[in-house]
């Protein structure tokens, strides 16, 4: 027989009955749309986190005060030993090294601010000029924190967009003071409102001078620091800096926890990719289960058709050829439901992605092939046994029902 | 031409043994027109299977145009089918989603010939059955003597040897029946050998040859050769 007459013949089949074909079209779409639509979302999940993190920085290190990286409740939490705060004097240490590109000291706190009758309560942190590099952040009015001595208190401030908006309304708000706590600062700069990270909304923030903001907490600790390297290659390097810096300066404890973004980022991607892998199993399970209605639905082919299939070995077809032409018909079916699954699939992805612009919904693209595959490969998996049953019909039986 | 030498054919119903062929010694030769007729459960519809190589014997030798047909593998006699064997049944056997030329190019298709080709032949059967105007017409858009014509069609594309007819006049009224019978004789007259299984004595009685199965075993044979 030929391709042409085989494929002809299969389709012919599949159109004469349009139920069962409507029937399995929907089974094996459902099975590839779960697949392609969950991986979306697992892997939109994944890139959300790693591109909060990037927006982090670049080289970036962290430095916690205190050594918790593992620790939990572990023995040392029973030995009374106090972590030594950072300072900002730490910090300025930490910036007298080669590798090192900019530090900034980080201070952060909830404070109540207002501008003539308006108030509100928002997040304050407290930092210096560099953070606006390391962070990545852009301005839309005015300047960032001017550089300068970190422990100079200057009653300055930078706001962000939604802050401004909120307080300010219409009024331009460079050049104003505004009181934040007990304070009064001048307005020297408005975020671009674009930029986020995690639990943070750069609109939503008061930046001040790291000292204005210790006064303001009433405290001469720092929150963190952030350290940003040269390049990738320097991490290191910097880290056993940073570490040895701070055991001098602190009696010879290395009480400070460093975390690089890396280690942080490489550790997301894991728990995200597996869990993605978790979910692509799960649909995968609906795939086998479409797989086996498509072997359900094919055994009632086969016995629906036995008169037919009688007739072909009576006319003289193969084993072969009933093999040929009930595989044919259930590839055909396969191919155009996981098509179909596909299209169903990136629809609903591209809905999700509407919904929750924030998430970057997209299945990545060996979650569609094996989706794809997957389907095609159960579909005629499962249709061997039905199309055997059929290739070894004996057509004296066959025919015999009319 | 056609050679059945002592045939059995023994199916297992339960328990018991029924003896469908007993000991069957036929001789058929070229261009022959024959009729088997016999009451229901002698054994008509079991040799029609054997000689169209439907079912296999349990044991004796079927001698189909100088070849022992029993010693071919499944594949072999799907193949002498094809080629050699033409089938009219009784319930027509279309394919309900194909149209009358869809249906008599099966064979052809089977066996790989190009749609061209096909075409044509199909063409010249479709005229010589009188369905010329009704060739892209589904079976359930047609009489049931226009579908026997279309069956017929089919059973010959392939230019067979023998044609095999069940019944073929079973579903039938009395005028498209005869005209399906005239279509039939009109194919034997070429040479084919036809072989018509059927209850009614006026349709047997056409056939220049006709012979009687009861219980398996040839009672009478108007030919008066090769009666065992």
């Amino acid at each position: 027989m030929r391709s042409g007459d085989v494929l002809r013949f299969s389709v012919g089949a599949l159109q004469g009955n349009r139920v069962r074909t409507m029937l399995m079209l929907l089974a094996m779409s459902i099975g590839v749309a779960a697949v392609v639509l969950l991986t979306a979302v697992g892997e939109g999940a994944r890139l959300f986190v790693v591109n909060e993190f990037a927006s982090l920085g670049t080289n970036l290190l962290i430095v916690l005060p205190g050594r918790s990286e593992t620790a939990g409740i572990g023995p040392s939490s029973f030995m009374g030993e106090t972590p030594r705060d950072l300072t900002i004097r730490d910090a300025m240490a930490l910036a007298r090294h080669f590798a090192v590109r900019r530090i900034a000291p980080i201070n952060i706190g909830e404070v109540h601010v207002s501008w003539r009758q308006r108030e509100r309560e928002v997040p304050v942190i407290g930092s210096t000029s560099e953070l606006l590099a390391i962070r990545h952040w852009k301005m839309a009015q005015g300047r960032f924190l001017p550089p300068g001595d970190p422990e100079l208190a200057a009653p300055l401030c930078v706001i962000g967009s939604k802050v401004r908006k909120e307080l300010f309304g219409p009024h331009p708000a460079l050049g104003e003071m505004m009181s934040i706590g007990d304070r009064r600062c001048r307005v020297i700069g408005v975020m671009s409102s674009e930029g986020r990270s995690i639990g943070l909304d750069v609109e939503e923030l008061v930046i001040l001078p790291v000292a204005s903001a210790q006064m303001l907490f009433n405290t001469n600790t720092l929150f963190r620091i952030l350290v940003e390297a040269k390049s990738r290659e320097a991490i290191p390097r910097v880290k056993t800096h940073i570490l040895s810096t701070i055991r001098k300066r602190h009696q010879g404890e290395e009480d400070v926890t460093v975390i690089t973004q890396d280690a942080v980022l490489a550790t997301f991607d894991r728990i995200f990719r597996a869990l993605t892998l978790t979910v692509a199993g799960v649909a995968g399970i609906s795939l086998g289960v479409a797989g086996i209605l498509t072997m359900n639905v094919m055994l009632i082919t086969v016995s629906q058709r036995t008169a037919e299939i009688g007739l072909l070995k009576a006319l003289g077809a193969h084993r072969r050829q009933i093999l040929v032409l009930i595989l044919t018909e259930a590839g055909v079916l396969s191919l155009v439901g996981a098509l179909l699954g596909l299209a169903i699939g990136e629809t609903g992805s591209w809905v999700i992605g509407r919904i929750y612009p924030a998430l970057p919904v997209g299945a990545p693209w060996w979650a569609v092939v094996a989706a794809l595959g997957v389907a095609i490969a159960t579909g005629l998996t499962f249709s061997v046994l039905p199309a055997r049953r059929a290739a070894c019909l004996d057509p004296v039986q066959a025919l015999s029902h009319r | 031409m056609i050679r059945l030498e002592h045939v059995h054919r023994i199916f297992q119903v339960g328990e018991q043994k029924v003896h469908a062929l007993n000991d069957l010694m036929l001789h058929i030769g070229r261009g022959e027109y024959l009729s088997i007729m016999g009451p229901s459960g002698s054994g008509k519809s079991t040799l029609l299977n054997i000689l169209g190589i439907l079912d296999r014997s349990t044991s004796g030798r079927y001698l189909l145009d100088g070849t022992d047909v029993t010693s071919l593998t499944d594949d072999q006699q799907a193949s002498t089918r094809r080629e050699k064997i033409g089938f009219v049944f009784q319930f027509f056997h279309l394919v309900p989603r194909l149209t009358a030329e869809q249906n008599i190019e099966l064979p052809l298709v089977l066996a790989g010939m190009p749609p061209a080709e096909r075409k044509a032949r199909t063409g010249r059967l479709l005229q010589a059955v009188g369905l010329e105007t009704r060739a892209h017409h589904r079976p359930e858009e047609l009489s049931g003597g226009q579908r026997q014509r279309v069956a017929i069609a089919r059973a010959t594309i392939m230019e067979p040897a023998v044609l095999l007819a069940d019944e073929p006049t079973g579903n039938l009224d009395s005028v498209s029946g005869n005209e399906v019978i005239d279509i039939l004789e009109h194919l034997n007259q070429k040479g084919v050998i036809l072989i018509v299984v059927t209850h009614d004595p006026e349709i047997g009685g056409r056939a220049h040859r006709q012979i009687h199965l009861v219980d398996g075993r040839i009672t009478s044979d108007t030919s008066g050769q090769e009666k065992p």
